[in-house]
This record gives C-alpha cells, structure tokens and sequence, in this order.
C-alpha cells in the first residue's frame, strides 16, 4: 500500500526521479517514487545515446548497460556528402530498460520505495503550499501527505503546472520524435550517423544509433513548427527506412516529444521542485536528456535533503537554491546552446552541403565540432551575428 | 473539436506538452481530452508524431 505520509513525494521513474530518490534516500529521508506505467524503464522513449564523461559523473558503467561504444562521427548532408570523424571523448548506446531499472533499484536500496502503476492526477495543497498528491494505485484512489513533491513527469510536465509553473512548450521549444529499433541491417556498431537535412528532419535531425553489427535506433525529431506545414514525424522516418534500409525488421516503434526549450521558470516553488524534462532541462541543441535531467535530479537533492534534514519549510525561497546550482552548472550553457538551436535549424539543404563540400577538404585528423561551427560560420556569415549575440548575450 | 484515432496512440505525451488549457490526460495506455475545455488551437495534432489527432475544422481532413 502507498503510505499516508512521507517526506518526499516523486511523481515520475525516469532517470531524473530516480537519481534524485537516490541521494534523497541516501541522506535519510522517506521517498516514495510513484510511476504511472506497469515497468520502471519501459516504454524506452529515446535513442539511448550517453558520452561516457556525463555518465561517470554519476555511475561507473556497467557493461549490462551498454549495447556499443562510440567513437566515431557521420555528419551527412542533404546531397549525401559525408563528414565522418573521430570522437575526443567515446560515447555509448545504451540499454535504457536496463538502466532505467538499475537507477530505481539503486534508489529502492537506498531506502526510497518504488510504485508503479500509480498515476498522480493531482496535487494536494494548504494555503496554495504544494503538501502532497493525489492519483489512482491500481486503479484505486489514493493520496499521500509529504512534505516536499518533485515533479519527475517528463515532457508533459504536468505537476508542475497543477502548482501554477507556466510548463507547456511553445511549437518552435518541441521537437516532435518518432524511432524505430530496427534490426536486420547493416551498420558499423562503434559510428554514430546523423544526417542533417530538411529533406530528412526539418528544423531537427535524424539519427541512427548502432546497438551492434545488425540493431540500429533509427530516429529522427522535427521542430514543432515544422509538423505545423503538415508532414508528421512518422511520414518522414517511414520514408527514410524505405530508402536505407528497406530489408530491415522494426522490433519497436516509439513516439515522444523532446523540449528543445529553454530551462522552466521558476524551477520550484512553495512544497515543490521540478526536475529532468518536467524542467525542460533536455540540451536544447542535442535534444540529450539523460545526464541533464539525471544532474539536476542530483542538484535538486541536494537542496532538498538540506532543507529538510534541518527540519525548514520548504518554501520556494528556500528551494530556489536548487534554481541557482541549476544556473551556475549547466544554466548559461543552457541558454547558450538554446540560442544556438534557433540559429542552426533554421539552415537551408544548400547551405548544408556547401559546409560539407568545403569540410570534406579538412584531412580527418583536423575535424572536429569546433571545425565544423568554424566552417558553418564561414559558409554562413549570417551565424556570426547569431554567434555574437550568443556570447555578449544581446 | 479533437478526433482520436482508434488504436493509433502511443501515449507519448507530446501533445500533452504543448496543450494550453491542459486538457488531456494520458494513463498508461488511454488518452482523453476533455472537450469542455478544448480550446481548438490544434497544437495537439501538429505535434503528434504518429498522426493520431485530428481536427474537425481542419481542412485536409
Ligand atoms: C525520440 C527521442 C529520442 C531521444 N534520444 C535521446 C538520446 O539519445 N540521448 C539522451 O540523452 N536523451 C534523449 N532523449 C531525451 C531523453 O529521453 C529524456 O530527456 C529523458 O528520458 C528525461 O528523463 P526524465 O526522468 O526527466 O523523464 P522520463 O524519462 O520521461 O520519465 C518521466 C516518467 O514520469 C512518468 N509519469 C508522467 N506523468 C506521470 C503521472 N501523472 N503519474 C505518474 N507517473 C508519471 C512517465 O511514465 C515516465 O516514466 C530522447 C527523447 C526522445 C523523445
Ligand atoms: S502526441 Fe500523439 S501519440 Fe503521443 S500521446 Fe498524444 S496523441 Fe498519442
Ligand atoms: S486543440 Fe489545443 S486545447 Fe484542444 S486538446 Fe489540442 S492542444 Fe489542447
């Protein structure tokens, strides 16, 4: 039975709720994580792509997670001219069901204690302060009492917004996803492949993630704005496996909505804090959500355990020093990247393949990120000034 | 007013995401949103991924 009462509530079992039970737990505190879908780290809505740094800042990896290592990049263009070059820091595919699990578990050792099949439709309050929620367990009603609620509910980021937090993402912060776990192919298990190009993934890009010789993620994400024009998600990427790999078997097909937005404002408030998605902390850039969400998770813990060890009320002034360690890690960047997105999206196919035609004259051991923005620049001095604003900030 | 398609969703959430006045709600394998509130704006279809949504007012359909 879900208790009465304890001292923190999270709504969410992804990754970033379970790493924030974890720490919460792992300071003394009572958590109950509640997660509305039968199996923590089931459906796996992503591609599953980590670098290794973001994920040893949390766990060493185990070998149970990873289903290739990355060390190498293709960039394709629209006309297909390919720029492929080596990683500086090697990357992984992961197994998120296996993951995803391994991060609930390792907060149920903790202490924290995990409901599935729990779906939170409401928050409770006294004096418009957040005190607990309220939803169905198996299909009965229930509510819990704590001190302290996270929202850890992903994109749709509703808890958030039952406390007054303004979280629903404008179509140009949302990136419409579809991808299929494809298998029956050929790809070189250690190449991540994204292939940038309106005709593939407009204001977005589409990627193929190896996981082995024979098993690829094959997905892609379109800007919000986009799918407006009427193309669907699903239109596109069935038009791309038709093309490349036409002889493939789909084991699992999977939507989802990634917020390329800017961080949640406020991030907390009286009785409760937003993490991961819920807080559009998702690269905005990247659209990689994993290791943000799994830090802030972190940071929010943080916070909260101090607060509440030293038996404070959780008011949002008090949470708001989870908002300002958010801000100095990962905060500026954030914005940055955020602009940055606005910028490049908005690139047209012919530009594309002039910064391919002038990158493929780089020998491979000169390529890298820095290279490939350097030569987007010069290809489109327009950048510059997206850049600039993006560095004094105008 | 929003058409769900019948055996189509995935329960992702994105249109849950853009909605203005919040009025769907996605369980773990059900979808609803609640026409009262609806205001129309077809945020919801544009996102959806897989084509689910429709909209009786739009013109393609
Ligand atoms: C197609 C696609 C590809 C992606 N690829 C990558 C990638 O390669 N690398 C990367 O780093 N990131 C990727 N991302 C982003 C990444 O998946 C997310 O950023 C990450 O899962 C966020 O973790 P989270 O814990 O915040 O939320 P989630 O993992 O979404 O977890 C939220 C949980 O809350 C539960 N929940 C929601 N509402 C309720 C409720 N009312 N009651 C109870 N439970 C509820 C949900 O069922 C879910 O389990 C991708 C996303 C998509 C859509
Ligand atoms: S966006 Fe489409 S697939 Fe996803 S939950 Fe909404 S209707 Fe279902
Ligand atoms: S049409 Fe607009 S208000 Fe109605 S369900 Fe869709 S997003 Fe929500």
């Amino acid at each position: 039975m879900i208790p009465q009462q304890t001292d923190i509530v999270v709504v969410g079992g992804g990754p970033a709720g379970s790493t924030f039970a974890l720490h919460a737990a792992q300071s003394g505190l009572d958590v109950i994580i509640l997660e509305k879908d039968r199996d923590i780290g089931v459906p796996v809505r992503c591609g599953e792509a980590v670098s290794d740094a973001g994920l040893r800042i949390f766990h060493e990896p185990d070998s149970r997670w990873i289903r290739s290592t990355i060390d190498r990049m293709r960039m394709i263009a629209p006309d297909e001219t390919i720029i492929e070059f080596p990683l500086k820091e090697i990357g992984y595919i992961l197994d998120r069901r296996i993951f995803d699990l391994d991060l609930a578990r390792f907060a149920a050792e903790a202490g924290a204690r995990v409901f599935t099949k729990t779906y939170v439709h409401g928050l409770l309050f006294r004096d418009d302060f957040v005190t607990g929620v309220r939803g169905l367990y198996l299909n009965e009603p229930f509510e819990v009492q704590a001190k302290l609620v996270i929202g850890a509910d992903g994109v749709e980021s509703r808890v958030g917004r039952w406390a007054g937090i303004r979280t629903q993402l404008k179509l140009k912060d949302i990136e419409s996803g579809l991808q299929k776990t494809v298998s029956g192919i050929d790809v070189s298990s250690n190449i991540f492949d994204f292939y940038l190009s309106t005709h593939w993934a407009p204001g977005g890009y589409l990627w193929v993630f190896p996981k082995g010789k024979h098993m690829a993620n094959i997905g892609l994400a379109i800007n919000g704005t986009e799918a407006k024009k009427g193309r669907s998600a699903r239109s596109f990427l069935e038009a791309f496996i038709a093309d490349k790999y036409p002889q493939g078997s789909v084991l699992s097909t999977v939507a989802g909505g990634v917020p390329v937005a800017r961080t949640v404002v406020p991030m907390v408030t009286d009785g409760l804090m937003l993490v991961g998605d819920a807080a559009h902390t998702v690269n905005p850039l990247t659209g990689g959500g994993i290791i943000s969400g799994m830090r802030s998770g972190l940071l929010a813990a943080e916070t909260a355990s101090k607060i509440l060890i030293a038996n404070e009320n959780p008011t949002r002034d008090r949470l708001n020093s989870y908002s300002k360690a958010w801000a100095s890690v990962g905060g500026k960047n954030h914005e940055r990247l955020y602009r940055l997105k606005e910028s490049i999206y908005r690139f047209k196919d012919d530009e594309l393949n002039a910064i391919a035609h002038r990158l493929s004259a780089v020998p491979e051991s000169d390529l890298s990120l820095f290279k490939i923005f350097s030569t987007a620049l010069r290809a489109k001095p327009s950048l510059l000034i997206d850049v600039a604003r993006l560095f004094t900030g105008i | 007013m929003i058409t769900i398609a019948d055996n189509t969703c995935d329960f992702c959430g994105a249109c849950v995401s853009v909605c203005p006045p919040d009025c769907i709600e996605i369980r773990e394998a059900d979808i609803e949103i609640d026409e009262e509130t609806c205001i129309d704006c077809n945020l919801c279809v544009y996102v959806c991924p897989l084509e689910v949504l429709s909209s009786d007012d739009s013109p393609t359909d």
